[in-house]
């Protein structure tokens, strides 16, 4: 879980949620890119990050991308967060004794536009939590940050101001993650991501 | 102890692999060539256990040339480089994992952009201006990151992986003295002398 790096967090707001990672991809200490993608899009309401071994977190991005497109077309909708949860959690739990070595981060708006933000282990424990959700290494940090600076019915704007802060004073205390940000901010609306530069050392 | 460079110019990619075939402290051979063509305008240059590291890029190879043949189309890099990638994931969670770290370098030969990837036996994979695989990282990193820049011409490239060779030379304590260089445009693959 620690051996290539990672920040992730997401925040609930008032109608809206945001998810945020670093940027880094490298092996151990050393960096080998600064434009990694852990933060993938479901549809404009629906967010998720991958913070673990950067491998699995290719295959499974690319498994959910498959089990996605298929949902969409045998249902001809798009899958609400909370199915998309216990989807991930079960992709998780298929593999209990030889696991995915990678702990999501959901973050979405349901239909009726209530927030939603989930996490899980890497064998798919859920957890629903009604304020923020963090994994990666800077795990510890995030926790720190978010329970400080989070409040609860945050409007969109205070909410990236927030998670922002919250993502990059964690990763600067972190030497596997960090070296550049993303933002994605969810309101009913939809999306907006932002890239955040941040400490390169 | 092997060595894999990597860079992307302006309309070519640069790799360069060490020549090196060495079992434990003895050199058996110089002039090993550790690249394989995967097509007209692409290369992987590996490294790993000698045996895996050929086996799989052959395998690759292989398995790109078939589907060339079936549907009478070539690959893009980005679609070979996501296909090796898969097969090494797969491949770690079997009973006996391929251990190979490798540069995939190519161009589109219509767009003429170049591209690289860089990917670990692991199948950990990224998208690079420039990349190193073995002690050479530690030593070269820093080097690209100081003297590469966007849209270099073929003799900037050139003169950017002698600088590379020259610290390799000057500060690695193993001697890799003989390099085989590569660069991949539009016109193709060729070998040059550095």
């Amino acid at each position: 879980m620690d051996y290539n790096g990672a920040a992730i967090v997401a925040m609930k707001g008032k109608n809206c949620v945001a998810i945020a990672s670093d940027r880094r991809f490298g092996v151990q200490a050393q960096t080998v890119s600064t434009n990694f993608k852990k933060i993938f899009e479901v549809h404009p309401q629906l967010y998720y990050g991958l913070g673990g071994l950067a491998t699995d977190v290719l295959t499974l991005s690319e498994i959910f991308e498959y089990k996605l497109s298929m949902y969409k077309l045998r249902e001809g909708r798009d899958i609400s967060p909370k199915t998309f949860a216990n989807l991930a959690a079960s992709t998780l739990y298929e593999r209990r004794f030889g696991p995915w070595f990678v702990e999501p981060v959901i973050a979405g708006l349901e239909k009726d536009g209530t927030p939603f933000v989930c996490g899980m282990d890497l064998i798919g424990a859920l957890n629903f939590a009604t304020d923020f959700i963090v994994s990666g290494t800077a795990k510890e940090q995030l926790y720190g940050m978010a329970e400080s600076l989070w409040e609860p019915d945050l409007g969109p704007e205070d909410l990236f101001e927030i998670i922002s802060q919250t993502l990059l004073n964690a990763q600067d205390r972190d030497a596997l993650s960090g070296w550049g940000g993303v933002v994605t901010v969810i309101t009913p609306e939809g999306a907006t991501t932002r890239y955040l530069k941040s400490r390169m050392d | 102890m092997e060595t894999l460079l990597g860079i992307v110019g302006k309309d070519y990619t640069l790799l360069a692999a060490d020549a090196v075939s060495a079992r434990s402290i003895v050199v058996m051979k110089r002039g090993e060539d550790k690249s394989r063509p995967l097509n007209d305008h692409n290369l992987m240059v590996f490294t790993g256990e000698p045996g895996d590291a050929v086996n799989f890029a052959e395998f690759i190879q292989a398995n790109l040339k078939l589907y060339e043949i079936r549907n009478a189309t070539p690959l893009s890099t980005k679609a070979i480089a996501s296909y090796t990638r898969r097969e090494l994931a797969d491949s770690l969670r079997s009973r006996n994992s391929y251990a190979v770290n490798l540069l995939i370098g190519g161009v589109d030969p219509k767009t003429k952009t170049p591209e690289l990837y860089w990917m670990d036996y692991l199948g950990a994979m990224v998208k690079v201006n420039h990349g190193a695989h073995g002690y050479a990282a530690y030593f070269c990193s820093s080097v690209f990151d100081r003297h590469w820049k966007a849209d270099m011409s073929l003799d900037e490239g050139i003169a950017l992986l002698q600088k590379c060779l020259h610290e390799l030379r000057t500060r690695l304590v193993v001697n890799q003295s003989v390099f085989i260089v590569k660069v991949v445009d539009s016109n193709g693959i060729r070998e040059i002398q550095v």
